[in-house]
């Protein structure tokens, strides 16, 4: 094995790097622009291809370009940017290609300010730009998950032909944590059968999201919602902690996890059996789970997120509201303390 | 009876266009798309470039420029064929990339795009239509739009006071160095359609030889959108917009570039390992121990006295000594020369928050810090400050300890090391327990390749652990 202490944003990159990433396109944004230092540097040592793009539209379509060719692509941004790139996104779910975007949320609405936030949740979860498509989503809560669900980004989205979004935060990705790096590269191969690459083979390919009859347009869009079915069926992920015989889920994802955690051993040690629910996956959001701790006697669930309750709405969805859902939330660039959680955690277990 | 006359590099029949009519094109009668698509698909064919290319359909009337080509394909968002055209070309080196888009597209939505990918003289082929209007939306004033030229966004005719003057993208994007060749063309007369042929087969040789960027604007009648008839519309062409836009190669220099090649991946993991460093740095991976002791430490104090890579090393020691740690800086909101802080938790088990709320260890190397962060110093907890700062008030049930930073860094020979001192004391007095020679492992892997540095950071280091040992006896 080997270890290293990494910085979150720089655990991106070295992700990207052993997943056979070929190519990184990115734009500066605070918080978000070490991964686009880290690409600069370390891409070309590798033969991989790194442009600073003149904007986030460009960005995300170079990366368009590049999946057309069936090579692997990304790009890093926050949420401006994302919104920006929203665009490209869209078409590159119209055109079924694969592609991991990186979102290092900040504080908004607008161009709020640099502090960490949970945000851009909806955006990201539910799609962002026009249309019937949702992209793949997943939450890493420490730097080793920066890493390792940035090579999981890759695999997902070549696999279903999707976007993957690896949606952390500021916090996630400022923060120095012991890496342990990945134990094998992935060389990937060209899908002959769709990309458009410049070969005899893939000539008869085109690469395209235009549907002019309604009624083909409507069979696409259904082939889509099929594919997401499968997805949800197929990709659903969730770390429980504690929730074998907990009375009262603490949902969390990203660094508001971490602080959950700390309040369920704080609660457990007065006789609170709470528990932490961790979604790995936003889309595909672990409903599944979710159902069977309400299932198995579960009775309350708090959301602890760093946004109006973006993935709380999810959470009442998932469990079709049928036992209570609370929040506890910081927004602006602030944390959730633990000792929030906490307070919640006991006044919630008073009415059990 | 129906003739069709076969055109190489252009499909026999259109089936990706669907309905009845499998040999007409989607273009409107009179139209010159089918001119260019043709000169296009020729130069490919007899190029024999057709395995090698992919063409780029942008937003416009050419959007379905896909159901023609015999090449690959791909259509784009509107504008942003130059952007999409990189990714192609950067990722496959010998892919002949060929770009095909109007004014609207490519000198309005998308002008920052075509600049920009001209100015980095990426390998495509931009074939630029200007025939002064948008024509699939209907025929709306574009940037290319003659002065006076009613259309109806402009019914009275473009006004320059109120619309500009038609935008030269010729004449702009020979401004800048890299693109190989730039020329603008017209099928106006029998002369000027071979020499935009030529123009065309420049173009793609250039794409050929991997040499860059061309770009060949090609001025077009739209009979439909200018309520003109063919001959009329052809007649705009020739005396009006060529008096605009006047024809010629721009420039040419072909011959002096060589070809640009792009590199492959190397995907090894043996070339990765190495290139992150994993020959020279490893450390051991953090191992479970449920009697070791969780500590919180937070250092505060201006940017520029070095906290934040206190906590590095900090952070760097436990991880040599195989502890779970974490560290997160915070910069306030004046972030550039104002104060910093960071938190470093290390633990015999996973870390939760990395957040330090309440701390056992505060290090307050300056008098601001101090006044935030004491009232956050648990109880029983370990306070250190900067003794330069002269008479604080110190909180109660917590230990404090003035720490001569700046003398103990002097006497070990580094003045600049106030941060290690502490780093040295704090391995005494932090409660850590930590093997001594993972803060000397830290401060070599803080400092890798700097060797004066390595050393006057140990001697710092060496002084003010003695110095902690002294206090505690």
């Amino acid at each position: 094995m080997a270890t290293q202490l990494v910085k979150g944003n720089t655990a991106v990159i070295i992700g990207a790097l052993y997943a056979g990433c070929d190519s990184f396109f990115g734009y500066p944004i605070t918080p978000a622009s070490e991964i686009l230092h880290e690409a600069a540097q370390k891409f070309p040592q590798a033969g991989r291809c790194m442009v600073q793009a003149e904007s986030e539209e460009a960005a995300i379509n170079m990366v368009f370009g590049a999946a057309t060719t069936g090579r692997r692509a990304m790009t890093a941004s926050s949420g401006p940017g994302i919104s920006l790139k929203s665009e490209g996104i869209s078409y590159l779910a119209g055109a079924q290609l694969p592609a991991v975007v990186v979102d290092i949320m900040r504080a908004g609405p607008g161009l709020g300010n640099i502090g960490p936030e949970q945000g851009d949740y909806n955006q990201v979860v539910k799609g962002g730009g026009h249309g019937n498509y949702r992209n793949i989503v997943l939450a890493p809560a420490s730097v080793q998950e920066m890493c390792d669900l940035t090579m999981r980004a890759f695999e997902l989205s070549q696999k279903w032909r999707m976007v993957a979004v690896v949606l952390a935060d500021g916090v996630l990705g400022q923060m120095i944590e012991p890496l342990r790096f990945p134990e094998q590269s992935v060389a990937p191969e060209t899908d002959t059968s769709w990309a458009v690459d410049g070969t005899a083979a893939t000539r008869p390919n085109v690469v395209t999201s235009i549907f002019l009859d309604f009624d083909q347009q409507e069979a696409f869009n259904n082939q889509l919602q099929e594919k997401y079915a499968a997805v949800e069926a197929a990709e659903q992920d969730v770390e429980c902690i504690r929730m074998e015989d907990a009375d009262i889920a603490l949902v969390a994802y990203g660094i508001s996890a971490r602080i959950a955690q700390g309040a369920v051993e704080a609660a457990r040690a007065e006789g609170i059996r709470a528990g932490l629910f961790r979604p790995k996956t936003l889309f595909p959001f672990p409903k599944d789970a979710l159902n069977a701790f309400v299932d198995q006697g579960g009775k309350q669930v708090i959301c602890v997120e760093m946004s109006n309750g973006q993935m709380c709405d999810d959470v009442k969805l998932a469990i079709e509201c049928r036992c209570p859902v609370h929040l506890v939330n910081r927004l602006g660039g602030n944390l959730v303390t633990e000792g929030a959680v906490l307070t919640a955690l006991r006044e919630t277990a008073k009415q059990i | 009876m129906e003739k069709v006359i076969r055109t190489r590099g252009i499909y026999s029949s259109f089936p990706r266009k669907g309905g009845a009519a499998q040999t007409a094109t989607h273009y409107c009668p009179g139209c010159e798309h089918g001119v260019l698509h043709k000169l296009i698909g020729e130069a490919l064919a007899d190029m024999e470039l057709q395995d090698r290319t992919v063409v780029i359909s942008p937003v416009g009337c050419a959007v379905f420029a896909y159901y023609y080509f015999d090449t690959g394909n791909v259509q784009v968002a509107h504008g942003r064929a130059a952007a999409v055209g990189t990714g192609i070309s950067r990722t496959k080196n010998d892919a002949v990339v060929v770009s095909y888009q109007g004014d609207g597209d490519l000198a309005s939505i998308g002008l920052n795009e075509t600049l920009q990918a001209a100015n980095r003289g990426e390998k495509i082929a931009v074939f630029f239509v200007n025939n002064t209007v948008y024509g699939m939306t209907g025929g709306q004033m574009a940037p290319t739009t003659l002065t006076g030229e009613k259309t109806v966004t402009s019914p009275a005719g473009r006004d320059p006071l109120q619309a500009g003057y038609p935008l030269h993208m010729t004449e702009l994007i020979n401004q800048l160095q890299a693109p190989v060749y730039i020329a603008r063309v017209s099928f106006s007369n029998m002369a000027k359609l071979r020499q935009a042929r030529k123009a065309i087969r420049t173009a793609l040789e250039i794409q050929r030889d991997g040499k860059g960027y061309a770009f060949v604007e090609v001025l077009m009648a739209c009979p439909t959108n200018q309520k003109m008839n063919v001959e009329e519309a052809i007649q705009f062409v020739a005396e009006q917009m060529e008096a605009e836009f006047p024809l010629g190669v721009l420039r040419d220099c072909t011959a002096e570039r060589d070809p640009i090649v792009r590199t492959e991946s190397d995907y090894r993991k043996e070339t990765l390992d190495h290139l992150l460093g994993l020959d020279t740095e490893r450390a051991p991976d953090a191992v479970l121990d449920s009697t070791a002791p969780t500590v919180s430490v937070k250092m505060a104090g201006f940017g520029g006295q070095g906290v934040l890579s206190m906590g590095v090393i900090l952070t760097r020691a436990a991880c040599q000594a195989g502890k779970f740690v974490s560290w997160y800086p915070s910069y306030g909101p004046e972030q550039r020369g104002g104060t910093a802080n960071c938190g470093v938790v290390m633990s015999g088990q996973p870390i939760g928050t990395p957040m330090v709320s309440a701390a056992d260890v505060l290090v307050a190397m300056n008098r601001p810090s101090l006044d935030k962060f004491a009232g956050e110093v648990k109880p029983g907890g370990l306070l250190l400050y900067n003794a330069a700062m002269g008479e604080v008030e110190v909180p109660e049930g917590v230990r404090v300890l003035a720490v001569p930073a700046l003398e103990l860094a002097t006497k070990g020979g580094s003045p600049r090391a106030e941060n290690t001192v502490m780093v040295g004391v704090m391995s005494v007095l932090g409660g850590f327990e930590l093997i001594e020679s993972a803060y000397h492992e830290a401060i070599a892997a803080n400092f890798a390749g700097k060797d004066a540095a390595i050393k006057a950071n140990s001697a710092v280091f060496d002084m003010a652990r003695q110095w902690a040992l002294d206090q505690s006896e």
